[in-house]
C-alpha cells in the first residue's frame, strides 16, 4: 500500500493526477455504497430468480435443466387464467374510470382556498396510503357486512358480495392515489394562466377545457395509470371483498400457491411483473412530460 | 349617468384582504387615449387597482366605470379589457400564433379573420416569422411582446400593463419602452401600466398616479410630479432629493423661511399653507443646487461646505458635501466640458459654497 501511494505521488509531481488523499473514499460513503448494494441485492435478487425459473425446463425442484417457453405455451391455453385476466381487467378498468373522475374532481376542489374542512380532508385522504391493506380490506369487508343489513332491514334487498363489492374497493384506494397524482399536477399549475384566459374573454368552462386540462392531463392521465397498476396488482382487498366465484390473476395465483409454486406460476408472475413496469414507467413518463 | 369621456373611473375605490387594506379610497378618472402610470414601491396596491380594473378582484367598496358603464362584479372574461401579466402567463401548450389568437377564437370569430388578424398583430411586434414556435422557444423580450400582441389583437378600450417590463435587462427595457409608446400612440388605447421604476413612468407617461400604503399621494405628469412634489414621499421616491428639516420663521411672498435645529437658514417655495412656529421641510434636488469655489457668493441659501465623496459617473459628477451643521448634501453637475486636467473636478477636503435659487427648493409637509 505505501509502495503504492508513494508511486501516485510521483504521478502527482508530474501533473498527471489528483493527490493521493482526495481518491480515498470516505467512511460514510463506504457504508451508504454497502447499503445500497444490499437494498438492490434484496429487491432484484427474489425477482430475477422468478423470472430465470419461469423459463426453466425443471418440472419440480430448483435445479437449472435448461432454456424453455413450455410454461408459458400452458399458461396462454389455460383458459380458468384466462378469465382470471379478463376479471382482473373488468376490476381495473371500471375502477380506475371512476377512482380518476372522482380523484380529480377532489384534487380540483382542494385546490381552491378558504372553505372549512379543506386541511382535514386533505389529510383525511392519503390515510389509504398509508394504512396497511389488510386494515383497509377488513375495514371494507365490515363496511359492506354492516350496509348489507342494513338494506336488509329498512328496503329489504338481499345484497350479497360479488364484482361490484371489490370494485367499490378498489375505487376506494385508489382515489387516494388519482388525488395526490393529479394534486401535484396543479401544484406545477400557473394559476396565472387561468386568469389571463379569462381576460382574452374565456368563460370559467372553456378557461378549464382549453387551458387547465390540457396542462394538467397528464398528470390526471398518470394518475390512472397508477390506479389501473395498483388494481391490477392488489391481492388483500380483492381476496377480502370478493364474492364467490370471482377470480381475479392474483387470486388465483394464491389458489394455486397453496398447492405448489410449479413454473407456470413462475411465468405468470413474470408476466405480470412486465405488465405493472410498463404501466409505472408510461404513468412516470406521462408525468414527467408534462414537467419538461 | 357618467360621461364617456373617461375610460376608466375610480370612484372612493378601498380593498380589503383580512383585515389589512391594499388599496385606500382611490378615486381617479383615466382619460381615453391617455397613457396612465401607476407608480409605488413593492406593496402600495398599485397591481391591486390594476386588478380590480380587470375583474380580477372586486372592490370592498366603491365603483369602477369602463367607458362610463358601472363594472360591479362583473367578471373578468366580460370586461372590455387586456392585460399583459407581469409574468407574460403565456399558454405554455400554444404555439405563439394560438396564443395570440385566443381571445379572438374566444369571441367566436370566423377562422380567415383570424388568421389575417394574428398576422397583423405579430407583425406589429416584429415577430411573424416565430407563429409556430411555443414561448419557451422565445427569449424574455419576445415573450413579452407576444403577451403584447395577444393583449392588442382584442382591440380593448383600455390596455392594462402589470410591470410588463420589469423581467427583461436595461437595454432591452429601454427599447421595449419606446416601442410600447409609439404603440400606444399609433393605436390611441388608453394604456395603464403598473411600475415601480420612476424613470420608466416618467420617460412613458403623460400621467403618473403616485402611490403609497394603498393611497394615490399625488396625480399629474411627469414634470409635475418630479418639478411640484406634494408630499415629502413624492419628492424622495421620484429622483433623489434633499431634505433639511426646520421651522417655519417667516412667510413672504411664497418664499418660506426655515430655521434647522442647528440655526441655519434656508429659503424655499411654499407648497402647501404654513405660518410662522410650524414644522416643515425643504426638498432640493441635487442637479439645482450649484457649488461654488472660492469668493462667497451673495443671496439666500448660501452655505460654506466641505466635500466629502465625489462621484464621477460619465455625465454628471454627483458630489456628496458636508453642511456645517454636520448633515450630507448631494450635489449633481452635468460634465459639460470634456477634460482629463483633475483640477477641473472637485475632490475630497475642498471647501466649497453650496447655493441654490428659492424658487428651485419646495416647502413641504414634514
Amino acid at each position: 500500500m505505501a509502495k503504492i501511494l508513494a508511486d501516485k505521488r510521483i504521478e502527482t509531481k508530474h501533473g498527471r493526477s489528483r493527490p493521493v488523499a482526495k481518491r480515498h473514499m470516505p467512511w460514510g460513503t463506504w457504508a451508504l455504497t454497502l447499503n445500497a448494494i444490499f437494498v438492490y441485492t434484496f429487491l432484484y435478487v427474489p425477482i430475477i430468480v422468478l423470472v430465470l425459473f419461469s423459463f426453466n425446463a425443471a418440472k419440480v425442484g430448483a435445479q437449472w435443466q435448461g432454456f424453455t417457453l413450455q410454461w408459458y405455451n400452458e399458461l396462454f391455453a389455460d383458459a380458468r387464467l384466462g378469465d382470471a385476466l379478463w376479471t382482473s381487467l373488468k376490476i381495473a378498468g371500471l375502477s380506475t374510470v371512476i377512482a380518476t373522475t372522482i380523484g380529480t374532481l377532489a384534487a380540483l376542489a382542494l385546490e381552491k382556498r378558504g372553505w372549512r374542512g379543506r386541511k382535514a380532508f386533505d389529510t383525511g385522504l392519503y390515510l389509504p396510503v398509508i394504512i396497511p391493506d389488510v386494515v383497509m380490506a377488513v375495514s371494507l369487508l365490515g363496511f359492506f357486512t354492516l350496509a348489507f343489513r342494513q338494506f336488509q332491514a329498512l328496503l329489504g334487498l338481499n345484497l350479497a358480495m360479488g364484482l361490484w363489492t371489490v370494485i367499490i374497493s378498489h375505487v376506494a384506494f385508489n382515489i387516494s392515489f388519482v388525488t395526490v397524482v393529479v394534486g401535484t399536477s396543479l401544484a406545477n399549475f400557473d394559476r396565472r394562466l387561468e386568469e389571463a384566459a379569462a381576460d382574452l374573454g374565456a368563460t370559467p368552462w372553456q378557461t378549464f377545457w382549453k387551458i387547465k386540462f390540457p396542462l394538467i392531463g397528464p398528470g390526471v392521465l398518470g394518475g390512472a395509470l397508477l390506479s389501473f397498476t395498483l388494481s391490477l396488482d392488489d391481492f388483500v382487498v380483492t381476496f377480502f371483498t370478493r364474492g364467490p366465484g370471482v377470480n381475479t390473476l392474483t387470486t388465483e395465483v394464491y389458489g394455486r400457491i397453496k398447492k405448489s409454486i410449479s413454473p407456470e406460476i413462475n411465468a405468470i408472475s413474470s408476466l405480470m411483473l412486465l405488465g405493472s413496469t410498463i404501466l409505472v414507467l408510461t404513468s412516470l413518463w406521462m408525468q414527467r412530460r408534462r414537467q419538461a | 349617468m357618467n360621461t364617456p369621456t373617461w375610460a376608466v373611473e375610480l370612484d372612493h375605490v378601498t380593498k380589503e384582504f383580512r383585515g389589512s387594506t391594499a388599496v385606500r379610497d382611490v378615486s381617479l378618472k383615466i382619460a381615453d387615449g391617455e397613457f396612465f402610470s401607476l407608480l409605488g414601491p413593492s406593496g402600495c396596491g398599485k397591481t391591486t387597482l390594476l386588478r380590480m380594473i380587470a375583474g380580477f378582484e372586486n372592490p370592498s367598496s366603491g365603483d369602477i366605470y369602463i367607458e362610463g358603464e358601472l363594472m360591479g362584479e362583473t367578471p373578468a372574461n366580460r370586461r372590455d379589457v387586456n392585460t399583459v401579466f407581469q409574468s407574460y402567463a403565456l399558454f405554455p401548450h400554444m404555439s405563439v400564433a394560438e396564443n395570440v389568437a385566443f381571445g379572438l377564437h374566444m369571441k367566436k370569430i370566423n377562422k380567415v379573420d383570424v388568421a389575417t388578424r394574428v398576422k397583423q398583430a405579430l407583425d406589429m411586434v416584429q415577430l411573424h416569422a416565430f407563429g409556430d414556435r411555443r414561448p419557451k422557444q422565445l427569449s424574455g423580450g419576445q415573450q413579452q411582446r407576444v403577451a403584447l400582441a395577444r393583449a392588442l389583437i382584442n382591440e380593448p378600450e383600455v390596455l392594462l400593463l402589470d410591470e410588463p417590463l420589469a423581467a427583461l435587462d436595461l437595454k432591452l427595457r429601454k427599447e421595449m419602452q419606446l416601442e410600447l409608446k409609439s404603440i400606444q400612440q399609433r393605436l390611441g388605447i388608453t394604456f395603464i401600466f403598473v411600475t415601480h421604476d420612476q424613470e420608466e413612468a416618467l420617460t412613458m407617461s403623460d400621467r403618473i398616479a403616485v402611490m403609497e400604503l394603498g393611497k394615490v399621494l399625488q396625480v399629474g405628469q411627469p414634470t409635475e410630479i418630479y418639478e411640484r412634489p406634494k408630499t415629502r414621499f413624492v419628492a424622495d421616491f421620484i429622483g433623489e432629493c434633499n431634505f433639511i428639516d426646520g421651522t417655519v420663521m417667516a412667510v413672504e411672498n411664497g418664499a418660506v423661511t426655515l430655521e434647522t435645529t442647528g440655526g441655519v437658514r434656508v429659503v424655499g417655495t411654499g407648497m402647501f399653507p404654513v405660518a410662522a412656529g410650524d414644522h416643515a421641510v425643504l426638498a432640493v434636488r441635487p442637479e439645482k443646487v450649484r457649488l461654488v469655489e472660492g469668493q462667497q457668493p451673495q443671496g439666500t441659501n448660501v452655505f460654506a461646505a466641505i466635500v466629502e465623496r465625489v462621484a464621477y459617473i460619465g455625465s454628471d459628477t454627483r458630489i456628496i458635501v458636508r453642511l456645517p451643521d454636520g448633515s450630507p448634501f448631494d450635489v449633481w453637475e452635468a460634465n459639460t466640458v470634456s477634460t482629463l486636467d483633475p483640477n477641473q473636478y472637485y475632490t475630497a477636503g475642498d471647501p466649497v459654497y453650496v447655493t441654490w435659487a428659492t424658487q428651485n427648493s419646495l416647502i413641504l409637509e414634514r
